[in-house]
């Protein structure tokens, strides 16, 4: 089959982006998304230009590693469905497809379709765990836990951290990645015991990011691979409020974003007070 | 060189009290001033660096994706094991010890495997503490399931979604110690190479993906969780990611490699469909307990399925084993599909695929029983292959899924390199010649949560470590050789892509080192493989410069690794005159076409010791005894 891709070119954070065009004559309805442009790499690179730089790995839909916007969608047309498990029988012969990169502050352009999401990582740094140390752990069913809250707990796990819900968001939320983990520990037993801080200092930590503020538009769960629920947020949202309450007499600290690469600077965690 | 596994004596399940016991502690106020390198944050990695940064050690942990919690690790589904007998159905420590020993085909050590069985009992506490989602019955408690043949229900699960879930429940305790400030956590950064000062593992060169910064991280201890090695066949489950790199410029630097020829192929795998193929995608092998494999039983018969009556059809498994059927282990079921295949009658448009039939459960249990059971892999597959499989028969094919043999380690899962340390799918510990479904997420929690944490610290305790800095020769050396093969690659300047070669050195593999292996193949394959690399080294061309984000440099680095160990791979499998496992020599079958052992000759691990660029590599065995299980021939028929 024929098409047309349109792909935006950027060398670094620092150097100037544009749209490419290149057309692809003889693609394969069967090939994914990135098997596409795995080809074009192929041929860019015997021609002597500098490929498409993409991400990627699992090519499963698990990792959460690929990820960008086809014709102004995060991840493309298909529902639930990664940019790698994306296959080209969905487009129309001749179409143009345009791809661009994860658009938002916080996740800083590093080449092509290749953008920064440490600030994912912070996210879950500042809280989104069980404090419990290898070792300290009762037998697995000395805590029960109802198949509902298990697979409710389970829904909200899905998440695989790939930054559409970001990209998709005309605030550049992060609620529903946020919201996400809260729900999954909110919900288990294992996980009440740190709920009030762990929304306060998540949410804390999303807005030291520059992740813009949740205003329910809904195009997150839209375009989520997983398919996470929007009752996420709300549930973020509950923990929040209650933790501010009753946590109302401590400190919260956030990391400073960082966005250098290089070795020296990366170390220096610089703690701020909110 | 001689190899000291250092196995304890005494009966076997006090072994590992005993070397706890016995071990040097550190000091707890001590521990913070010993620096150490985990590089991986797969399960094994992120595990270990999480218990260690709890344990109060520094920590530096490396991966080279964007975070952490991408490790492969993250796509296995099916489950993991553990000895927890909840189901009361009759398992042990000791079935699920005698159980892996006889699944790996007797070419395990027994002390080793029969630890990861005790140990498998907490992994399960430790994670279902941190809140990971397992499956649960009604009343509240942790479900089971059965996996992989196994007569007992032992299988944990998250949905399918089980490597991803544990992984997270590893990535949050690390990223939990990030926040409290004993790990540090360098993502996109590629370990290139280690370095070695007076005889022990003292650090690694680095290379960060984004900027090209070549650094050096000095420490007490290296531990190495970097995977497996399937990627060598290009097509493989793996993530594209995952490379020997790693290992093999430890190898180079005296750390022996283990039964490299031990790879295991899994039968269910969606066909590939086209040259333009980037990898394989797995599903679930619970599908065999209800799909009925066939082919046509006429050569070259291109009919649609539903038009081949069922007096055409050959259901070949359950002709030929009778009592497993369709549910005979994983190497069976693959080599028996390939054996159709090259007879001429696969099916689809390659020839290379079998028919996976649900029409006969469909009919006895109705569509909706199968929709419950296997729903999500159906959606997948359609979702690959376009194809309905509640109405056309799914197409499988065997690939590369898991690799067993990995840097030799000892008792404490240190390798020939004092120092060093290999933990996960990157050692060659606890699965022989083969492993079972849901013991690779086993063996590499039980590595990183609880086994590893410990042995470190013995070493710490036992050794004096001279300090060290980064103006000695030998890190100034390790940093030259880096840039270097950099440089080189770089400067080939010629016609050809890298994943051009990996895709023709994967199929050199693929037909002479895979299911099935001849002396004739492996030398033609030898062969092969040295024309290629000296083609590659003349003849590839990677754009772009050393000081970038540069992503075919990346590759070129771990397919030249990939080219030694293919070589590797293939002496090994020449030098084991036996079939065991993953690894069947035609020569050495049964009457009935089964793999035959050789347990008076080969019972010995075959480590393989480096001897410089192009020179054959020596061979160092170390035999294995086996006092509880005792070696026979396995039987499906
Ligand atoms: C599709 C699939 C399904 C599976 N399902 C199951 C299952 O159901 N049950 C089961 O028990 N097993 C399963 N397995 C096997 C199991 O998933 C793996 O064996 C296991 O996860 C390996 O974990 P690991 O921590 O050793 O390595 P990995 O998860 O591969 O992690 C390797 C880490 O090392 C890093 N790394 C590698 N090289 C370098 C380098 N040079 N520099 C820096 N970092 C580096 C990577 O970034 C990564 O973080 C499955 C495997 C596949 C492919
Ligand atoms: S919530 Fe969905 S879209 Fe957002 S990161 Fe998670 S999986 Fe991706
Ligand atoms: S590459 Fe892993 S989710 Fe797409």
């Amino acid at each position: 089959m024929r098409l047309k891709l349109k792909i935006w070119r950027q060398q670094s954070r620092s150097a100037a982006g544009k749209f490419v065009s290149y057309p692809m004559d003889d693609a394969n309805p069967d090939m994914s998304m990135l098997e596409c442009l795995d080809v074009l790499n192929e041929r860019l690179i015997e021609a002597g230009e500098d490929p498409v730089a993409f991400e990627h790995d699992c090519r499963e839909g698990i990792c959460g590693s690929c990820g960008f916007m086809i014709n102004g969608v995060a991840h493309g047309p298909l529902p639930a469905t990664t940019v790698c498990q994306l296959t080209l029988r969905h487009f129309k012969e001749g179409q143009e497809l345009v791809l661009e990169p994860w658009r938002a502050r916080a996740f800083p352009l590093i080449k092509d379709l290749v953008v920064d999401r440490r600030s994912f990582d912070r996210i879950i740094s500042s809280g989104g765990y069980v404090s419990v140390s290898t070792g300290s752990a009762p037998d697995g069913n000395a805590i029960l836990v109802s198949k509902e809250s298990a697979d409710r707990a389970m829904d909200a796990a899905a998440c695989i951290g790939c930054g559409a819900c970001v990209a998709a968001c005309p605030n550049a939320s992060a609620a529903l990645f946020t919201g996400a983990k809260i729900a999954h520990l909110g919900i288990l037993p294992q996980g009440k015991p740190e709920r009030d801080v762990r929304a306060l200092r998540m949410v804390a930590q999303m807005n030291a990011e520059g992740f813009g503020g949740c205003t329910n538009i809904g195009e997150c769960t839209g375009v989520c691979p997983k398919e996470i629920p929007l009752e996420v947020i709300a549930a973020m949202n509950r923990d929040y409020i209650r933790g501010s309450w009753r946590e109302r007499d401590n400190l919260v600290t956030t990391i400073r974003p960082f966005t250098e690469w290089s070795t020296g600077s990366k170390l220096k965690v610089d703690r701020a007070t909110e | 060189m001689e190899l000291n596994s250092r196995i304890p004596s005494g009966p076997i399940e006090r072994l590992w009290d005993e070397t706890r016991f016995n071990m040097k502690l550190v000091n707890p106020a001590n521990k913070r001033r010993h620096s150490l390198i985990v590089v991986g944050s797969g399960l094994a990695g992120a595990s270990a660096a999480a218990t260690l940064g709890e344990l109060g050690y520094n920590v530096k942990c490396f991966c080279f994706q964007d975070s952490p919690r991408r490790a492969h690790s993250i796509a296995a589904q099916g489950g993991i094991n553990a000895a927890k007998n909840y189901q009361n159905d009759g398992d042990s420590i000791y079935r699920l010890f005698y159980d892996t020993v006889k699944g790996g085909d007797f070419r395990a050590r027994e002390a080793n495997v029969y630890r990861l069985a005790q140990i498998s009992v907490s992994i399960i506490d430790q994670c279902v503490a941190q809140g990971v989602p397992f499956a649960r019955e009604y009343g509240g408690t942790l479900t089971n399931r059965s996996f992989g043949g196994a007569q007992v229900s032992r299988t944990f699960y998250a949905r399918g979604q089980t490597g991803q879930q544990l992984l997270l429940g590893a990535y949050q305790a690390l990223e939990r110690q990030v926040q409290a400030g004993s790990v540090a956590m360098y993502p996109r950064t590629e370990m290139l190479d280690l370095i070695v000062i007076d005889g022990r593992a003292r650090g690694i060169v680095t290379r960060n993906l984004v900027t090209g910064e070549i650094d050096t991280h000095l420490g007490d201890a290296v531990i190495l969780g970097t995977g497996g090695y399937g990627n060598v066949f290009y097509l493989s489950t793996n993530a594209k990611g995952s490379n020997v790199t790693a290992s093999w410029r430890a190898h180079k630097r005296g750390a022996l490699f283990a039964n490299p020829c031990f790879t295991q192929i899994h039968p269910t795998c969606i066909p590939v469909s086209g040259d333009y193929q980037s990898k394989l995608t797995l599903m679930s092998e619970s599908l065999r307990n209800d799909g009925r494999i066939w082919v046509p039983k006429q050569k070259g018969d291109t009919r649609p399925p539903d038009r081949i009556p069922e007096s055409e059809r050959d259901y070949y498994l359950e002709r030929r084993y009778p009592s497993f059927g369709n549910l005979v282990p994983r190497d069976v079921a693959s080599r028996n599909a390939k054996y159709a295949c090259d007879e001429g009658r696969g099916v689809g448009e390659t020839g290379l695929g079998v028919y996976l039939d649900f029409a006969d459960s469909i009919r006895r249990l109705g569509r909706k029983t199968i929709e419950e059971r296997y729903g999500n892999l159906f959606d997948m597959y359609e979702r690959i292959t376009g194809e309905d499989p509640y109405a056309v028969p799914m197409r499988i094919y065997p690939a590369i899924h898991y690799t067993m043999g990995g840097l030799w380690v000892d008792y404490h899962l240190m390798s020939s390199i004092p120092g060093l340390f290999v933990i996960g799918e990157a050692n060659f510990s606890d699965h022989g010649a083969n492993r079972l479904g849901a013991s690779a997420l086993m063996q590499g929690l039980s590595d990183g949560y609880f086994i590893v944490p410990y042995t470190v610290g013995d070493y710490l305790a036992s050794n004096k470590l001279e300090k060290i800095s980064e103006s000695q020769s030998e890190v100034g050396n390790a940093v030259a050789l880096v840039e270097q093969m950099t440089q080189k690659l770089l400067a080939i300047d010629g016609k050809r892509t890298v994943d051009s070669f990996h895709r023709q050195l994967g199929k050199i593999v693929w037909d002479y080192c895979g299911m099935s292996r001849t002396a004739g193949g492996l030398r033609l394959a030898i062969e092969q493989i040295r024309e290629l690399r000296e083609e590659f080294w003349n003849n590839l061309r990677v754009p772009g410069s050393a000081a970038d984000f540069n992503q075919s440099l990346e590759k070129a680095g771990r397919v030249a690794d990939f080219f030694e160990l293919a070589e590797l791979m293939c002496v090994d499998a020449l030098e084991r005159n036996e079939s065991c496992g993953g690894h069947f020599r035609e020569e050495y079958q049964t009457a009935e076409g089964e793999a035959q052992r050789d347990d008076d000759n080969y019972s010995y691990v075959a480590a393989w010791e480096y001897r410089g660029y192009g020179s054959p590599e020596e061979l160092v065995k170390e035999l294995l005894e086996f006092q509880y299980v005792h070696p026979s021939q396995r039987s499906y028929k």
